[in-house]
């Protein structure tokens, strides 16, 4: 059973070959059973889940129900759960239980998915490595000393493990594509403003979006479909109607035009990734598509760009983390200077601590122009690259990531190393563009991620070209020793 | 040597919005503590402001009524510090780009000399919450009811040049959101707040001294008063050879003095940047048409208008337009008894007399306007004289019923009968032979000594002219 899709487990469903409480049941199971290897997992509302696998039983047996009704999956726990604790990854949120439902997760909810836990994830989602969490690192089902990627690091190991067919991810500079590819699994990164961020605790609310993780490309697309929609309380979601994702997927690849940036291909890529990605792109090719080298002359400037207005908006966000109305707070604090300063101290992690004092920094008196008002107008610059780009090419193709999963620690003492990772993730959140990042091979056994980045709104486009991708290689089948 | 205050004006206006500028949660005052405060008013992880529409017409609508320019496009800000009441860590408000900008005010001085002062800007920001530190031991109370008020901020031009003139301003525009009808503008209750930037210069220098800014005076006599004393502490201080230093001062009122608040509140770097939770604030025309046509006649034109219309003064004009409410009461009068002097003399004498002894607003004056014109109709047509029109009005408040009714009851229906008036005259005169002896005998003042005797007899009811000329004719016979 853990090793179908989301397609096929709805299939078992609808024709009562299993029933959600037993599916369920099994995937509680595996979590318990191997868990304890990979820690993708900050916690498992078990009761939650077998009660709402009841009541998607209950809706199957008078015939009706979506595509979803009665799946498990898990979600990020950046994603405000009402009853069950939502810590972002941090010793700041260890107590906190929202008394409110994310939109993402109230869709699902209403869709019928059965959630089944909170994956783990980089503290407030700054990280590339899943290291930064306060619950500890996750561990790559494909080598156990591997990173899985971050900071939806817990999700991805977790789909790739088939401890759940699906889970939610949310991206801002890389978060869902980086651990997908690093894990082996599908992520999308939907366009800035698909996916409403209420509940979503905030880390670059400019940059941040909520997206699908799965096995197949085929899944993101019913689960994508489920997540959009227009959302008031969120002034930056955008009213649009929700294309049948799905029902399109199959379309022929003929007349599609992919560019490929030759900024990505350059220095910094690791040649095994290289090749991969190059083989990828003649699949593409073969399925009718034309191929086309494009520039994206400002790609360079992307992870500094991103360096700048990211800690800027995080600097902020997480102000409210103050130990006054909720999270964790200090021991008797002598004063409310003594509050903040131990309460913060205390309650954030390093590479928090680190984000927040950039962040101040280029927001402070004097500063301020030369950074991020500069990095504003090199953002500008960036998306009108790919603006132009979009003129001559539907799709562009390259790395999800510069090299495939790195081993734990490797570059926890070097924080730009870590930040390159994202080098070619970064842009798309610049830009506001949907990307995908789906399997493309293995490079010394560890899996590699190729990228899909779309037009505006273009996710129709790009989960097409995936799932096409998908028919005809077997990348995405492929499960983890210890985890058939 | 001769020295000139300038002075620029800072006030925070409550908008009258039924919910919170970013949240859904009621703006209500006076709820019990944290009952009012949603979730995103509270900062919770995750939740995201919306803004109100409403705030953003009435702002417009301030931005029209200041002959000002609505800004197409503005940009809500963050302004970032720490503070307990404060739940975001930041306020969102307007810096760079305010909605409102290049407006204008005029002010009255001694009724009719009038001075433009100008507006800077405008702009939208939410409020903060209250620390409460009274009735709490070791610890300080936060109450966030009121975090996520809507406020408009209004920015004078450093115009003003004395406490008079900054009264007057501060009189004046808060006449002008109670017009609008966007502010309750309630002092005590804090929805309407004056910080002022103050400097000293002298006389002729057209650079500006260095200022001081007070905060949070709440009423227009401790304006004038902290306004008066900052002058004066500057230029003593500098008269002695002394510095005016830059700082934020607060206004002690049982002392009436100003004191430096302590100077680390004032160290902050408020790092603002553009909120990007909230989209840019893109104002149509036809939005800032709409709220055109919502416009009540403005203080200024209908101050015109009653100088134009009813022929009353400048000053007249400006008390009795003072509020829409008074304005209105006044009209109503007058149509009543067709006459704006006697109308006007009424509503500023007895009437607001009255409820300033009572402590009412026009809007709760148990006498209504219309109880009123009937009053004034009788004062007209001789029913009543000036003097017993009082006493009915007084029947009236005390809720005796209309001024038909009152007369009525109380039999004070004013001798207008000739004949009747003749005889009482005549019975006057034989009662006083000395005094009509004198009066013939050219001692004329004595005609008041009648009067009086008349006036006593009939208890006040007689037409005061009438017995005036009866009495002439009478003695002089």
């Amino acid at each position: 059973m853990h090793k179908k899709t989301i397609a096929q487990l709805a299939a078992g469903l609808r024709s009562g070959e299993f029933s959600s409480i037993e599916l369920t049941r099994a995937c509680l199971e595996r979590i318990r059973r191997l868990d304890s290897k990979l820690n993708a997992f900050i916690t498992v509302s078990e009761e939650q889940a077998l009660a709402a696998a009841q009541a998607a039983d209950s809706i199957r047996a008078t015939g009706r129900g979506g595509a979803l009704t009665g799946i498990p999956i898990a979600h990020k726990d950046i994603f405000c759960t009402r009853g069950v604790k939502t810590s972002c990854g941090s010793r700041m949120l260890d107590n906190f239980i929202a008394p409110y439902d994310a939109y993402v997760v109230e869709r699902l909810k209403a869709a019928g998915a059965v959630m089944v836990g909170k994956t783990n994830m980089d503290e407030f989602a700054m990280g590339s490595s899943n290291e930064t969490s306060f619950f500890g690192p996750v561990h790559n089902p494909w080598a156990g000393t591997a990173v899985p990627g971050g900071s939806s690091g817990g999700s991805a190991a977790a789909v790739a493990a088939r401890l759940v067919p699906a889970a939610t991810g949310t991206d801002t500079g890389g978060s869902i594509r980086q651990p997908a590819a690093l894990c082996g699994i599908s992520g999308l990164k939907p366009t800035y403003g698909r996916v409403s961020r209420y509940g979503m605790i905030a880390f670059a609310s400019s940059l941040d979006q909520g997206g699908p993780m799965a096995r197949t490309v085929e899944d993101l697309a019913w689960l994508i479909e489920a997540m959009a929609g227009f959302d008031p309380r969120d002034s930056t979601c955008v009213e649009r109607p929700v294309p049948r994702y799905a029902a399109g997927i199959d379309a022929p690849l003929t007349g599609l035009t992919v560019g490929l940036p030759k900024e990505y291909f350059g220095a910094g890529l690791s040649p095994a990734v290289g090749d991969l990605i190059q083989a990828a792109v003649g699949v593409v090719q073969r399925l009718g598509a034309q191929i086309k080298e494009i520039s994206l002359p400002n790609s360079q400037l992307a992870v500094p760009v991103y360096y700048v207005i990211a800690p800027a908006e995080a600097s902020s966000n997480l102000s409210r983390y103050d130990g006054v109305r909720y999270g964790y707070r200090c021991s008797e604090p002598r004063d409310l200077d003594d509050l903040y300063e131990r309460t913060r101290g205390e309650g954030f992690g390093a590479e928090v601590k680190r984000r927040i004092m950039v962040g101040t920094y280029v927001l402070s008196a004097g500063y301020y122009d030369a950074y991020y008002l500069k990095a504003q107008q090199v953002r500008r610059m960036i998306r009108d690259d790919f603006i132009r780009a979009f003129e001559e090419v539907d799709v562009i193709m390259g790395p999800t990531a510069p090299t495939a999963a790195f081993d734990l620690g490797e570059k926890t003492s070097d924080p730009v190393q870590m930040y390159l990772s994202d080098i070619y993730t970064i842009a798309v959140n610049l830009a506001g563009l949907p990307a995908l990042s789906i399997p493309a091979g293995f490079a010394e056994g560890r899996p590699v991620g190729l990228q899909l980045i779309g037009d505006f709104f273009a996710e129709e486009r790009l989960l097409n070209v995936g799932h096409r991708y998908q028919q005809e290689t077997d990348w995405h089948a492929r499960i983890p020793r210890g985890y058939e | 040597m001769d020295w000139e205050a300038v002075i620029g004006l800072e006030i925070h206006i409550q908008l009258a919005t039924k919910t919170k500028i970013f949240s859904g949660a009621a703006t209500a005052y006076g709820a019990a503590p944290n009952t009012q405060a949603c979730a995103i008013d509270l900062g919770m992880p995750g939740v995201l402001p919306v803004l109100n529409e409403q705030a953003v017409r009435m702002a417009v609508k301030l931005g029209l009524a200041l002959d000002a320019t609505i800004a197409p496009h503005s940009v809500f800000a963050r302004k970032n510090y720490f503070y307990p009441d404060l739940p975001k860590g930041y306020q969102i408000s307007q810096y760079e780009l305010p909605v409102v900008t290049d407006g204008e005010l005029n002010i009255e001085l001694d009724g009719s000399v009038s001075k433009r002062i100008r507006i800077i800007r405008a702009h939208l920001e939410e409020d903060a919450g209250k620390s409460l530190h009274e009735g709490f031991e070791q610890v300080t109370a936060i109450d966030l009811n009121r975090a996520g008020t809507p406020l408009i901020e209004v920015v004078s031009a450093p115009d003003m040049r004395s406490a008079k003139e900054a009264v007057a301003y501060m009189k004046k525009l808060h006449s002008l959101v109670r017009y609008l009808e966007i502010s309750d503008g309630n002092m005590q209750e804090g929805s309407f707040r004056c910080d002022a930037n103050i400097s000293v210069r002298s006389l002729g220098e057209s650079r500006l001294g260095t200022r001081t800014e007070v905060k949070n005076v709440n009423s227009f006599r401790f304006v004038e008063r902290a306004i008066n004393y900052e002058i004066q502490r500057q230029i003593e201080l500098l008269e002695d050879g002394g510095e005016v230093v830059q700082e934020t001062r607060l206004f002690d009122t049982g002392r009436n003095e100003t004191r430096p608040m302590r100077t680390k509140e004032e160290a902050n770097d408020y790092r603002y940047f553009p909120d990007p939770d909230l989209l840019p604030l893109e104002i149509e025309p036809a939005l800032i048409e709409g709220v055109r046509k919502t416009l009540p006649e403005l203080p200024d034109a209908k101050r015109a208008r009653f100088m134009l219309n009813y022929g009353l003064d400048a000053y007249d004009s400006t008390v009795l337009t003072a509020s829409r409410a008074l304005a209105d009461y006044f009209e109503a009068v007058t149509a009543q008894c067709d006459d704006a002097k006697l109308a006007g003399n009424w509503v500023m004498g007895e009437l607001s007399g009255a409820l300033n002894k009572a402590g009412l607003d026009i809007t709760e004056a148990p006498v209504s306007s219309e109880m009123l014109g009937v009053l004034l109709q009788r004062i007209k047509d001789n029913t009543l004289s000036g003097k017993i029109a009082k006493e009915v009005f007084e029947a009236m408040w005390n809720g005796e019923g209309g001024a038909d009714t009152v007369i009525e009851q109380r039999g004070l229906k004013q001798l207008t009968d000739c004949s009747a008036l003749e005889a009482i005259i005549e019975e006057v005169i034989a009662a006083n032979p000395n005094q009509a002896q004198q009066y013939r005998a050219g001692k004329e003042k004595l005609l008041g000594f009648f009067v009086g005797q008349v006036m006593k007899a009939t208890k006040g009811q007689a037409h005061p002219q009438l017995v005036n000329e009866l009495l002439q004719k009478k003695l002089g016979a």
